[in-house]
């Protein structure tokens, strides 16, 4: 492979092509032709990376110094300045927000807390590697874990390894990925499958995504040692509809490791054989509920199996199938190639190694992140997050995306943890962080979360398809002044049933943000009953109260 | 077996490994409340009305899907068990429109009971928040009322996985979900059946058989018509569950008596046609095997059975009897042979069937059914709509006497009554074309072989030196699979009999309510039980056949016969057909 002195690593996520990220590469490209800088400087398309509020966005290694917000008329200035005088163009350099800075100012901030408080395992290659070119991949120690597992160690060990190393699941329930893959590798049958669970519905999150458009063959690794622990020959990758990029990248990516003998009969000559294909999601968020997911690779409405049985021991046509997320796979083969212990010193004791969070909502950094389990809520929101836009204060955060509970003020110095979360109603889920500001209404935010479950419930099982409906109802009579205090009560038990009885964890999670905000904010939400909306958001409330 | 060991509110019982909790809670001696759940069908676990608390798990269990495991203790009564039920169901209850005084199953209907059981009281939510759905009574047998369907899925379970048809299935989502035929499409554009399965298992008033018992009753009330009824072989072992009695007695003469007070001037039985049928169609069998005839023929009194062909294997029809089913045989026959005999003008006949089935509404309106230039039948009543008419009409059932069918037509054997079961007719043929062929007599007339709920049957019977291999299957699941078998040429059979519905007719659509597997095994007892009572058990030897040969048709598979006794089938489509207009 040729000797670059530089890269250009160009932000190639959807978010900054969409802001023009390929003008921007190939005005690049231009530039460094024109400066007969072709064979020393490399320009790549990278997947996300990371901060795509800012978009596009360009890092020039090896100096790692990232620019943001580029428009056309930029890039010669870069090219000349940086690249061939050697000179940082300060002015386009990527800052944390600095308008935070009164909010922030209680938590010490010191320079890029964007990039420094990061620890990158899943997002290991994202931005760093041409995620088109397997040789990158394989130059970063890629296949080695599948490498390794294949010539030295024996199926059990490696359930045993991902058994010791505590990871779990980063698809939302967060359950144990060892304990998972051991159910399915002691099951026998003729037939065994591995589904990376691509599906992605939560709403603003895009982690998976940035994990198949950077670095498609950690998850190929991923799901080939998988395969290997529990005695799978076959994996399906289902992929949400309208990621089109992703599913470009993830085949270009199969079609490489085939061609490679990374994938396909008998790999490394080991007798050990594998295969992927890809499926294309049906776009409803519940078909990223793992049994609803195989009922549609299957061909039927997506809608979840009752459980018993469990996927692990009879999931799709039948068969044992394990059903993993994008980051959870992606997290197999530095765990293999570092050990468990490594894995284990990450991270917090119940819940080790790194989470992806997705930040949304009133923040200043919006994007992905990648970061130690238990980083707190302050961290994220004033550190990583770069504090709350327009000096507003901090109401809540929902952690774990719109199925998780909202946090208020006291819970700022919380560890972000599997843990810690459920203990207080949350939940971790998938890593999506919407913050609110302080001028927004509890019970019109509510509303908006229940009206995306009213919408996405599959309508199965009575108490999601009934439930949701009739708490939006309420909370729309609470904002229009004509709700009662008995309906606080039939809320908080209709609440309750639903967490109780419903039959998936759509229906069993939907009220989760209700119910804490009922606990935390229920002064805000009962000043309603007297007609009155603090925030003033409830427009017909305020009209109403103003008149009186 | 294993077992294991589970405590139900404080008892220890022992069931089997694997058992549902609802079954433990059972043997408890708890009956647990379900809506969903039917005992016959695939478990779907979702109206969440059965949920019980486990101790150590997060949430609420479904006792009807949630399997027992060794040491498991289960509260089913708790503060938050109740309250989880009761919230439940009050979510079903407040999308339900409250009109059970007009509704066709108030006082027989799940919801309602569980209302009832459950202790709801007032309604805390507010109005429906689904769209009013219109009803759809374009199928000739059958409508659904879809703002009264609970989405409980058992029809969606039956059609699909008993009856292999798949003529309804869910649509759209969250609060929008419906259960609509195939493609959105009204019920009679889609390849339904009409077999009235789905309306044995509806828990409420959502899926129910098309009302003929207005026509009936004006029939009656009209000094010009001479109002005739036949009832089906399988009437008599049911009629009883709709007030009350226990499955299955036999109640013929109870039936005959509660017929003749609600005021038919004739009361005929269907078993008198099915003797005929079985002349005929074993002379069919006899002429198909003697002259190269296509093989093998397949019986054709099972209306569902024929649309399903008609559907779904639109190539075979000719495999098919070409005789009418019994009950058609009977509407042919009443108003020419019987007209001409009673001295009646036939427009003034008026026919009315007591039939299992909701199928035979669809039946009696095919085109090809009015050989005589009227319509052979002109109401087909369903073994429920007759206890509807009888309780209008004040008829205490259990104190009735027990009296004679009228003749001709009531002079029947116990070949006839078993029409009712699945077997029934094979047996019946069998009983015949054995003598007609060997001109010897039975050793014994029962064929146990082909009897029974089971449902693919398979016997061989020696006819003299040729064997004749036969098969028997009910329920359209098993249908296709001989379907099939017959389609990959696997098939070595010479007769084939099959019926539609689960046990035969005795286990049809328009059954009372509740019709089980358990209670359907009760009802075909009942069937055999009444052919060994009879004095004549072969149809050959009825004496009004044989008259009616004599007097009228002259000789199976005659001239006459040809035309009023035989039909011929339609090719239908398998997928939807666009509503038109
Ligand atoms: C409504 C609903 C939506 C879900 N969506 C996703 C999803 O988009 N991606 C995902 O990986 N897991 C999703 N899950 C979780 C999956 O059911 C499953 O637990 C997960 O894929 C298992 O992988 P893991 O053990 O690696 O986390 C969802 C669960 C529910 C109840
Ligand atoms: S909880 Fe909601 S999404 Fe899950 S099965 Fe029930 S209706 Fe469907
Ligand atoms: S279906 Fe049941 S609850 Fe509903 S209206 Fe009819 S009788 Fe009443
Ligand atoms: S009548 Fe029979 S075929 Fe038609 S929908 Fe009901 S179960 Fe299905
Ligand atoms: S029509 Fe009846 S059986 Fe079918 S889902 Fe609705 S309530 Fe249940
Ligand atoms: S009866 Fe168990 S969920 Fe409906």
């Amino acid at each position: 492979m040729a000797i670059y002195r530089s890269h250009v690593l160009v932000c190639g996520g959807t978010p900054c092509l969409l802001k023009g990220a390929r003008t921007i590469r190939n005005l690049f490209q231009q530039e460094i032709n024109r400066y007969q800088m072709a064979d020393e400087i490399r320009v790549v398309e990278t997947g996300c990376l990371g901060p795509c509020d800012e978009g596009p966005v360009v890092i020039i290694y090896p100096e790692g110094v990232m620019y943001s917000r580029l428009q056309p008329t930029d890039i010669p200035k870069i090219v000349e300045h940086h690249l061939y005088k050697g000179r940082v163009v300060e002015e386009l350099v990527y800052r944390e927000r600095k308008d935070s800075k009164e909010i922030s100012s209680k938590v010490p901030l010191e320079g890029e807390k964007y990039l420094d408080r990061q620890k990158r395992v899943v997002l290991r290659n994202c931005g760093r590697i041409n995620p088109d070119l397997i040789e990158e991949y394989i130059a970063n120690h890629g296949y080695e874990a599948l490498g390794k597992v294949l010539t030295e160690l024996r199926p059990e060990q490696v359930v045993e390894i991902v058994t010791a190393s505590k990871l779990q699941g980063r698809g939302g329930a967060g359950f144990p990925t060892g304990l998972k893959w051991s159910f399915t590798a002691k099951t026998q049958a003729d037939r065994k499958y591995i589904v990376c669970n691509a599906d992605e519905g939560e709403p603003g999150t895009f982690k998976d995504r940035l994990i198949m458009e950077g670095d498609p063959h950690s998850i190929i690794e991923g799901m080939a040692i998988a395969g290997y622990a529990v005695g799978a020959e076959e994996g399906i990758i289902y992929i949400r509809g309208e990621y089109h990029l992703s599913i470009e990248r993830m085949a270009r990516a199969i079609r490489q490791a085939n061609e490679h003998g990374l994938l396909g009969k008998n790999i490394f000559g080991s007798g050990f054989s594998f295969q992927i294909e890809i499926r294309s999601g049906a776009g409803a968020y519940i078909c990223g509920e793992e049994t609803a997911l195989i009922e549609s690779i299957e061909g039927s409405r997506g809608e979840p199996r009752v459980k018993p049985p469990y996927p692990g021991v009879a999931g799709l046509w039948g068969k044992p199938t394990v059903v993993n997320n994008v980051e959870t796979l992606a997290n197999i083969a530095p765990i293999i190639l570092n050990g468990p212990e490594w894995f284990r010193s990450i991270g917090t004791e119940s819940s080790p190694g790194t989470k992806v969070f997705t930040m949304l909502g009133d923040i200043n950094n919006q994007g992905l992140i990648e970061v130690p389990m238990g980083i707190t809520l302050r961290e994220i929101v004033y550190e990583v997050g770069g504090g709350i836009p327009g000096g507003k204060g901090f109401k809540m955060a929902q952690t774990g995306g719109t199925s998780g509970g909202c946090l208020p003020m006291e819970f700022l110095d919380m560890p972000m943890d599997y843990d810690t979360l459920s203990k207080v109603g949350s939940a971790l889920g998938s890593g999506a962080m919407l913050i609110i500001d302080d001028t927004h209404c509890i019970v019109d935010v509510l509303k908006s979360f229940m009206k995306f479950f009213c919408h996405e419930s599959c309508g199965k099982c009575t108490p999601c398809r009934e439930g949701n409906t009739r708490l939006y109802e309420i909370l729309t009579a609470l904002s229009a002044g004509t709700a009662t205090k008995a309906h606080i009560q039939l809320m908080k038990d209709l609440a309750r049933t639903m967490q109780l009885t419903a039959l998936c964890g759509l229906g069993q999670s939907a009220p989760n943000s209700l119910i804490t905000c009922l606990r935390f904010f229920a002064d805000e939400i009962e000043a309603h009953l007297n007609g009155k909306c603090p925030t003033g958001v409830c427009k017909s409330l305020a009209t109403q109260f103003e008149a009186v | 077996m294993e077992m294991v060991k589970v405590t139900v509110d404080g008892q220890t019982v022992e069931v089997p490994k694997g058992s549902t909790i609802l079954a433990a809670a059972k043997k408890a001696g708890i009956k647990i409340p379900t809506l969903c759940h039917h005992e016959d069908l695939n478990v779907n676990a979702m109206c969440r009305i059965c949920v019980v608390e486990v101790v150590g798990a997060r949430t609420l269990q479904a006792a009807c899907s949630q399997p027992v495991s060794d040491g498991m203790v289960i509260i089913t009564n708790s503060p938050a068990v109740r309250q989880a039920r009761k919230m439940n169901l009050e979510l079903l209850l407040s999308n339900h429109p409250q009109d059970c005084l007009n509704c066709v199953r108030n006082q027989r209907c799940e919801l309602q009971t569980l209302a009832d059981q459950l202790g709801v009281q007032q309604q805390r939510f507010g109005t429906k928040t689904r769209p009013e759905y219109p009803k759809d009574d374009s199928a000739a047998a059958l409508v659904r009322d879809p703002d009264k369907c609970i989405l409980c899925r058992r029809c969606v379970e039956v059609c699909h996985d008993v009856q292999s048809v798949g003529a309804i299935a869910p649509a759209n989502r969250g609060i929008k979900t419906q259960i609509l035929p195939a493609g959105g499409v009204d019920l009679n554009n889609v390849a339904c059946v009409q077999c009235g399965q789905c309306t044995l298992v509806c828990p409420v008033g959502a899926l129910y058989e098309q009302d003929h018992t207005e026509r009936v009753w004006a029939a009656l009330a009209d000094p010009e018509k001479h109002v005739v009824v036949q009832t089906a072989p399988a009437i008599r072992v049911s009629i009883g569950e709709e007030f009350g009695m226990e499955p299955g007695q036999v109640t013929t003469g109870q039936l005959v008596a509660a017929l003749r007070r609600l005021g038919f001037d004739r009361v005929f039985d269907t078993d008198f046609t099915a003797d005929l049928t079985i002349i005929e169609e074993g002379h069919e069998l006899i002429d198909r095997l003697n002259n190269g005839g296509v093989l093998p023929m397949i019986t054709s009194c099972s209306p569902g059975w024929i649309k399903f062909i008609e559907h779904f294997y639109p190539e075979y029809l000719d495999h098919l009897s070409t005789c009418k089913s019994p009950q058609q045989m009977f509407g042919a026959l009443a108003k020419t042979y019987y007209a001409e005999k009673a001295g009646l003008d036939p427009k003034d006949i008026y026919v009315v069937s007591i039939m299992p089935c909701t199928a035979k509404k669809f039946e009696c309106g095919r085109p090809e059914m009015s050989s005589t230039g009227y319509p052979d039948v002109d109401a087909v009543l369903t073994t429920r709509e007759l206890g509807k008419m009888l309780r209008q009409a004040g008829i205490v059932f259990s104190e009735l006497p027990e009296e004679q069918y009228d003749e001709p037509f009531g002079i029947t054997t116990g070949a006839g009554v078993i029409f009712g079961a699945s077997g029934g007719v094979m047996e019946a043929a069998l009983r015949t074309v054995y003598e007609v062929v060997t001109n010897e007599t039975l050793p014994s007339v029962d064929f146990t072989a082909v009897r029974g709920i089971e449902g693919i049957k398979e016997a061989e019977v020696d006819l003299k030196g040729t064997k004749v291999k036969v098969a028997v299957a009910n329920g359209l699941g098993n249908a296709r699979k001989l379907m099939d078998l017959i389609k990959e040429g696997k098939a070595d059979y010479q007769f084939i009999e099959i019926m539609c519905c689960p046990g035969g007719c005795i286990g049809g659509g328009g059954q009372p309510i509740p019709t089980t597997n358990e209670i359907r095994k009760k009802r075909i007892e009942a069937i055999y039980e009444a052919d060994a009572d009879l004095p004549l058990r072969k149809s050959h030897e009825n004496p009004a056949v044989k008259t009616l040969y004599e007097e009228f048709l002259d000789k199976p598979l005659g001239e006459k016969s040809h035309q009023l006794l035989h039909t011929h089938y339609t090719k239908r489509n398998k997928y939807p057909q666009k509503s038109v207009g």
